[in-house]
């Protein structure tokens, strides 16, 4: 299925290039690291008070970061860091699975939202994406939020962006991790 | 009320919002429209259509399988620890969602979008069982503070400006420091809201989409409110219509490909959430230590049941709601939701909706403001013909309509099929080609007679025409007769053999083009007869009478089968009459017989493109002097561009050496009749002008269109006199 980019860049780069593009293009900040880097990227990527869901993978969260947090350290969090369990290179979307480890309102509720998605997560179309979803409804996991940039609203006569989600958006994609 | 007492009312309504809501609305919807275009362009017309007909085809089948569809689903739901109430009206439901409440002790409840819950007015039975209610969405907030109701499918502020919403949060909150800019009433509305998210016990929302076979929930939003309601609390009430059930969790993917680009023009909408049963999420903390999370949702019926067994009103049911139909009819960009709205819903697909939900009254009040232009056509990603929906809703409120005092005065130009009691106003311009075969032959004393004050306030108390318009002046000659008159000029072996259809219009108001046409014709080695053929049912049909337009549909195709058998085209000068051929008449004839006619009948310079492309000698026609003024500027007819034949014209015009500007406002705003009505007149006017501004914006002594309507339209705002492009090009 072709992509939604009638480009003709978009057939000769790969799924992560033209991820990249797709979410610069929604307002989406990426970096590209190492696994054995990943932790440091994401550090850098976070401001101020930090709150985290543990990410599954083999890259670990930032010891900065709060994970389990209260109602409150969530209320009062700058950033809030959780996996992305799936990225979609045609849209520039990254799809957070909310658990019992909070991902729905840690990725939410604080004004920047630090997403971190391996890369051989990232499927290179909505196609691609719902057979990954198919997969996790039937592993148990029915709950899916599709991120597709920050918060934003023109309800008050422009664009403006972060309402109630975050206004800024960072995707760490981390190459080499299992 | 008396009909005239009434449209004297519907005009002044009419007036107040052109002057306090319209330019809102109209800068809402040309921007989402040039938004939704370029992200239409990006994904490509081919990759459109596909998922156009893929999302049609899941939503046939969804609402074909509907009974089945909702026992899944409620399997499903429970499956997930979630409950499924199915409220055969809005009282079962408000009742439901007020009981769900009070079993949780609920004091306060914040919700995010949904019409649905506008339609069954949940908020104030809420209200009256003493809950606190606090609508999220940005836009529905200002609505809720203000006390009005939604002017738009998914801008439910559509008609507020800035500076507007500032005064009105300023007035309402007494903020510190007064707001001003978008990202202060944004932060403001925001930490306003979180405070009542936080400390409210029931969450609500709707939903976009529900899988039977998951029972999961599709809630699309920009601000992220949805998903924070059902975080922020234990308890989730969603609500919607039982349309809005899908099969399968596979068959959601082309509706997220789709509705964020039509709604708002983004490739995706910012959430898409997927939600099935109760979030996993651990429960927001309460003085309760039991506290769990409960999923409740609720689906409408409300009339649902009824529009699936209406053959007519059941595509209604495939609508998602993405308002695209709004934005682009030229009618809604002029008064906005509170004039082309019912109880609940807005612009073109509103009109199946109320019909189906609230009744013919609600309907009917909104009906008229669709000139069946049919730009919404195109825009609706579920390919819902809703100037069809529109047609249907006024043929049904003709028929209920009382019979009025004066309906000796056109019984005797109503055929017997259609008479009864409808408005005399619409049964005027259903005869507009009986009243043009008339105004021939008694011309010029016709057009003296219609044109003297007495007549004039006659046509307008008794038939609504409004007395500023300039009305056509019919011509003693017709183009059949002028055709009949004139000597044989036929071509020499002619390549191929056209019948030219005289509409009503070509043939006694605008003859010239016609004429035109028959020159073009004979000049690129084309064999042309101009009989005299029967009305289209155009007319009739846009005032709601469908039973007259098919016997019009009947009659034509009886006049022109043998000339179509015979290999003849049907080459068709007036582009609304082009439209009845290739999409009216699937409703009116059998499937065989409008397959015959569209796939034979062509656009006059769609036919022209054609002959060209073909090797016809393009030195026949005339272009202008290349060094001398090459320009011209082109409005295109409504119908026309749906059907896809504006570039032709242009292609044609450039390809004989024209440099051409075209414009691109929706619709010139008389369409047909409606620009004649007197309520409407003032409406018709404005949009007029957008026609007008764009076409001296362009500087060109070359006015050109194709419709008539938007010719005289153009010349009542304008001062220049439009001819249509064949009059340009025609060798004198």
């Amino acid at each position: 299925m072709s992509p939604p980019e009638s480009s003709t860049e978009a057939d000769t780069r790969g799924p992560l290039e033209r991820f990249e593009a797709r979410a610069a293009a929604v307002g989406t900040e990426t970096s590209r690291v190492a696994a054995e880097t990943a932790t440091a990227a994401i550090e850098a990527a976070c401001r101020g008070a930090t709150v985290g869901s543990p990410l599954g993978s083999e890259v670990s969260l930032p010891s900065s970061v709060t994970v389990d947090p209260t109602r409150e350290e969530l209320l009062a969090a700058e950033t809030g860091v959780t996996a992305g369990t799936l990225a979609i290179a045609a849209y520039g979307t990254v799809v957070v699975t909310p658990s019992p480890n909070q991902e729905g309102a840690v990725s939410l509720f604080p004004p920047r939202h630090v997403a971190v998605v391996r890369a051989a997560d990232v499927v290179p179309d909505m196609a691609a994406a719902f057979d990954r979803l198919a997969e996790a409804f039937a592993a148990g996991r029915d709950d899916a939020v599709f991120v597709t940039g920050p918060s934003a609203t023109a309800d008050m006569g422009e664009l403006v962006q972060g309402v109630h989600g975050p206004a800024e958006m960072h995707v760490v994609v981390v190459e080499g991790s299992a | 009320m008396s009909s005239d007492r009434r449209r004297a009312e519907k005009a002044a309504r009419i007036r107040t919002l052109l002057d306090t809501e319209s330019d809102s609305v109209a800068a809402n919807a040309t921007h989402l429209n040039d938004r939704r275009y370029e992200a239409l362009d990006e994904l490509g017309p081919e990759r459109y259509e596909e998922l156009r007909s893929t999302v049609r085809e899941i939503k046939e089948d969804a609402i074909e399988r509907l009974p089945t569809l909702l026992d899944q689903l409620r399997a499903s739901v429970e499956a997930n620890d979630g409950e499924l109430f199915v409220a055969a009206d809005a009282a079962e439901a408000t009742e439901y969602v007020t009981s769900v409440c009070a079993a949780v002790d609920a004091e306060s409840v914040v919700k995010s979008k949904s019409m649905t819950t506008e339609e069954i007015e949940v908020n104030a039975a809420l209200e009256a069982n003493g809950l606190d209610v606090h609508e999220t969405d940005l836009g529905e907030l200002v609505i809720q503070i203000a006390g009005e109701t939604p002017s738009h499918l998914i801008g439910p502020g559509f008609h507020k400006s800035r500076a507007e919403i500032a005064r009105l949060f300023n007035e309402v909150f007494d903020p510190e420091e007064p707001l001003e800019t978008p990202e202060e009433l944004t932060a403001f509305a925001r930490d306003y809201l979180a405070e009542r998210i936080e400390a409210a016990d029931v969450g609500m929302t709707g939903a976009n989409f529900v899988v039977a076979e998951t029972g999961t929930l599709v809630l699309v939003t920009n601000e992220g409110n949805a998903r924070k309601v059902v975080e922020s609390t234990n308890h989730h009430v969603a609500v919607t219509g039982i349309e809005k059930v899908l099969p399968t969790l596979a068959s959601v993917r082309p509706f997220v490909e789709l509705i964020g680009r039509t709604a708002t023009g983004q490739s995706a909408a910012i959430y898409n959430t997927l939600i099935s049963g109760p979030v996993d999420s651990p429960p927001v903390p309460t003085e309760d230590s039991d506290a769990e999370r409960t999923f409740h949702l609720v689906l409408i019926d409300n009339g649902r049941s009824e529009m699936r067994d209406d053959p007519d009103l059941r595509e209604t049911l495939y609508c998602i709601r993405c308002g695209a139909c709004n934005n682009v009819c030229a009618n809604f960009q002029g008064v906005g939701g509170h004039g082309f709205g019912g109880e609940t819903y807005t612009g073109g697909i509103g009109t199946g909706w109320e019909a189906g939900v609230h009744g013919l009254d609600s309907a009917g009040e909104m009906n008229d403001y669709c000139t069946g232009c049919s730009r919404c056509e195109p825009a609706c990603p579920v390919k819902i013909d809703i100037p069809w929906i529109n047609t249907v809703v006024r043929d049904r409120v003709n028929a209920g309509d009382d019979p009025d005092a004066f309906d000796f005065l056109v019984d005797g130009l109503t055929p017997d099929v259609q008479s009864g009691g409808m408005d005399l106003q619409k049964r005027f311009f259903g005869n507009f080609p009986t009243l043009a075969k008339v105004g021939s032959l008694t011309a010029p004393a016709s057009n003296w007679l219609a044109g003297t004050d007495t007549a004039r306030a006659l046509l307008e108390s008794s038939f609504g025409v409004d007395g500023r318009r300039e009305l056509p002046r019919f011509r003693r000659e017709t183009l059949v007769k002028w055709f009949d008159r004139r000597a044989t000029t036929d071509p020499q072996s002619p390549e191929r053999e056209a019948v030219l259809y005289p509409d009503p219009y070509t043939n006694h108001v605008a003859v010239e083009r016609g004429k035109a046409a028959v020159r073009t014709l004979e000049a690129l080695g084309v064999a042309v007869t101009v009989p005299s053929l029967p009305p289209s049912g155009r007319a009739p049909l846009s005032q709601g009478m469908i039973t007259t337009a098919r016997q019009r549909a009947t009659d034509l195709w009886g006049a022109v089968v043998d000339d179509l058998r015979a290999g003849r085209d049907l080459v068709v000068v007036e582009p609304s009459t082009l439209a009845m051929f290739h999409r009216d008449y699937e409703h009116l004839l059998s499937a065989d017989r409008f397959d015959s006619l569209s796939d034979n009948s062509y656009e006059l310079v769609e036919y022209v493109f054609g002959l060209l492309e073909n090797g016809a000698d393009s030195t026949a026609l005339v272009g202008p002097d290349p060094d001398g003024d090459t320009t011209a500027v082109y409005h295109s007819h409504c119908q026309q561009r749906t059907l896809g034949l504006e570039a032709h014209t242009v292609a044609v015009l450039e390809d004989l050496g024209y440099d051409v500007t075209t414009t691109d406002v929706e619709c010139c705003g008389m369409a047909g009749s409606f620009g004649y009505k007197r309520e409407y007149y003032e409406l018709s006017i404005h949009l007029g002008e957008q026609v007008a501004w764009q076409l001296r914006a362009a500087n060109s002594q070359r006015v050109l269109a194709s419709g008539t309507s938007c010719v005289d339209q153009i010349d009542s705002v304008l001062d220049a006199t439009p001819r249509h492009p064949i009059e340009l090009i025609a060798p004198r």
